[in-house]
């Protein structure tokens, strides 16, 4: 029983850790929370149930069309909504998360349109395929969101460290006039910020539309607020502090339904939140020193 | 090899640079003096395109560069190592050197980055460290080591002996004047004026966002303007 609730809290925490890491990596570089980053999850994840329950598309390419859509989002969201806003004289430094904001009503209400207002269901072909080991039951899904979310995990890592554009990344995350400095196209390296953000925001909302079954227009706010304890958890900007914000998370989530009550689930991150901060500020992974912007 | 012409910065409302004419020689070292204020450090963020002038042209090469993004300046050959170093301190030596090379595609780089490393021993020795946590000298150290591997033409250097300790602004000093021998031209801002003029060829003193005096920098040494005012009135030393 209990190994049962570990696998399904990694199984939520991986998700919660890579809706997280979209957070994450465009606090770093921009400085500036990214509202829109649930609705566009939410997008991510009505693409899923379009392609595979109502056009019949098998699963990879349900994902490849998500990422597709959810990428162009993240692109219109910088280009319209965030670029115009930046380096600007007399813009506060808050209206790009203003900006945000307005972007994710837009998106929540669009879908409301589009799809209606109940959830939708979200049935792949293996979702009842399941392996039983001893008195343990494992599904396929489980297995499969926990291998996608490893490998975006340990790619985005890889990619970080050792690729060009990784390392151009966290040095425009670290000093946007540094990074210039040395050759980077700041602006180009927070376009591509922002794309691979939401493109991970969309893996994730397929992910979760498999895991729990159901899609709703309104699953963008309350992931989005729990990506934000996560990152507040984790530290802001840090993508460490980010995977491990959401196993704990999800684990702790999952453990609190299975053996206390399932009524203060979603209080949890925010207990979490005024935890950290009282302790912590700075985040689990966080450093000491103030954000020099 | 870099002509300024009537350079007019502003920041909001202010005015910091108020019709600048310099030039820079290409092979020589040349300096430019003033007092916390006078618009050294914007004369410099304006060469590297981290502010766009108001009014006037930047030439390099011949070619009018002004208005140019920092990425595209540094493409054509003009580094700045900014004031306060600008190390990237949460990645490491090897990291900040491999940024410096950041726009380069040939295949020296690994080379460069071994023999910067043999030039700045410590920097060697420290490579798997996090850059934050080297010494202010170090860090110097790092961020012109850095700047060379871009392989500049003309290196921006904004008071790289701040908040340094004698000796070591002596070893600064001394790999600004190497720099030079290698064929880079070098356009240095300081406060440490007389050392500044020492090792340069032409210098440019400031004040309030204008040019006040310029000539060669031995002439500059002996002038009685500028003694009094950066190099201490004791005029028995001069």
């Amino acid at each position: 029983m209990l190994i049962e609730q570990l696998i399904n809290g990694i199984t939520l925490g991986s998700i919660y850790a890579i809706v997280a890491l979209g957070f994450t990596l465009v606090f770093g570089v921009l400085g500036i929370i990214n509202m829109a980053h649930g609705e566009i999850f939410m997008v991510g994840a009505f693409i899923g149930v379009l392609t595979t329950s109502v056009l019949g598309w098998p699963l990879w390419l349900a994902f490849l069309a998500s990422i597709v859509v959810t990428s162009l989002l993240g692109y219109l969201l910088e280009i319209f909504s965030l670029r115009p806003l930046r380096g600007k004289k007399g813009v506060s430094h808050l209206a790009p998360l203003i900006s945000t904001i307005g972007v994710s009503i837009f998106l929540e209400n669009l879908s409301h349109h589009m799809f209606g207002a109940g959830n939708k269901p979200f049935r792949t072909a293996f979702a009842e395929i399941r392996f039983e080991i001893g008195s343990i039951t494992i599904y396929l899904v489980q297995i499969t969101i926990f291998v996608i979310s490893v490998i975006l995990m340990v790619g985005l890592s890889v990619w970080l460290s050792k690729t060009k554009a990784g390392k151009a990344l966290r040095a425009t995350a670290e000093n946007l006039e540094t990074a210039s400095i040395l050759g980077v196209d700041t602006k180009k390296i927070i376009t591509l910020t922002v794309i691979i953000a939401s493109g991970m925001g969309g893996i994730a909302g397929i992910l979760v539309g498999m895991a729990f079954n159901s899609v709703s227009p309104q699953m963008g706010l309350s992931m989005g607020l729990k990506g934000l304890a996560i990152i507040i958890l984790g530290g802001m900007g840090n993508v460490k502090g980010a995977m491990v914000g959401g196993l704990i998370l999800g684990l702790s989530e999952t453990l609190l339904v299975a053996y206390g009550d399932s009524g203060y689930r979603d209080a949890i991150a925010f207990i979490m939140i005024i935890l950290i901060l009282l302790i912590r500020p700075q985040g689990i992974f966080g450093s000491k020193t103030a954000e020099g912007r | 090899m870099l002509k300024l012409t009537n350079i007019e910065t502003y920041y909001g409302q202010i005015q910091a640079l108020k019709g600048i004419h310099l030039e820079v020689e290409e092979g020589k070292i040349v300096t430019l003096l003033g007092a916390n204020g006078a618009g050294k450090s914007t004369t410099m963020r304006t060469i590297a395109g981290l502010i766009k002038p108001k009014r006037g042209t930047v030439e390099f090469l011949g070619q009018n560069v002004t208005g140019m993004r920092p990425h595209q300046l540094l493409r054509k050959g003009i580094s700045l190592v900014p004031e306060g170093r600008a190390i990237l301190s949460t990645m490491t030596v090897l990291e900040n050197l491999e940024m410096g090379a950041y726009h380069r595609k040939d295949h020296d780089v690994k080379k460069d980055i071994q023999n910067v490393m043999k030039r700045f021993p410590i920097l060697e020795e420290r490579q798997s460290q996090l850059a934050g946590t080297l010494s202010g000298g170090q860090q110097q150290m790092l961020a012109i080591a850095r700047a060379l591997l871009a392989k500049p033409k003309l290196l921006l250097l904004d008071e790289p002996s701040m908040g340094l300790a004698p000796l070591i602004v002596a070893e600064i000093f001394n790999i600004i004047k190497e720099i030079k021998e290698d064929g880079t031209t070098v356009l240095l801002v300081e406060q440490n004026a007389k050392q500044a003029l020492k090792i340069a060829d032409y210098g440019y003193v400031m004040e309030t966002g204008k040019i006040i005096i310029e000539g060669p920098a031995d002439d500059l040494l002996k002038d009685e303007r500028i003694v009094e005012a950066y190099l201490g009135k004791k005029k028995t030393t001069v």
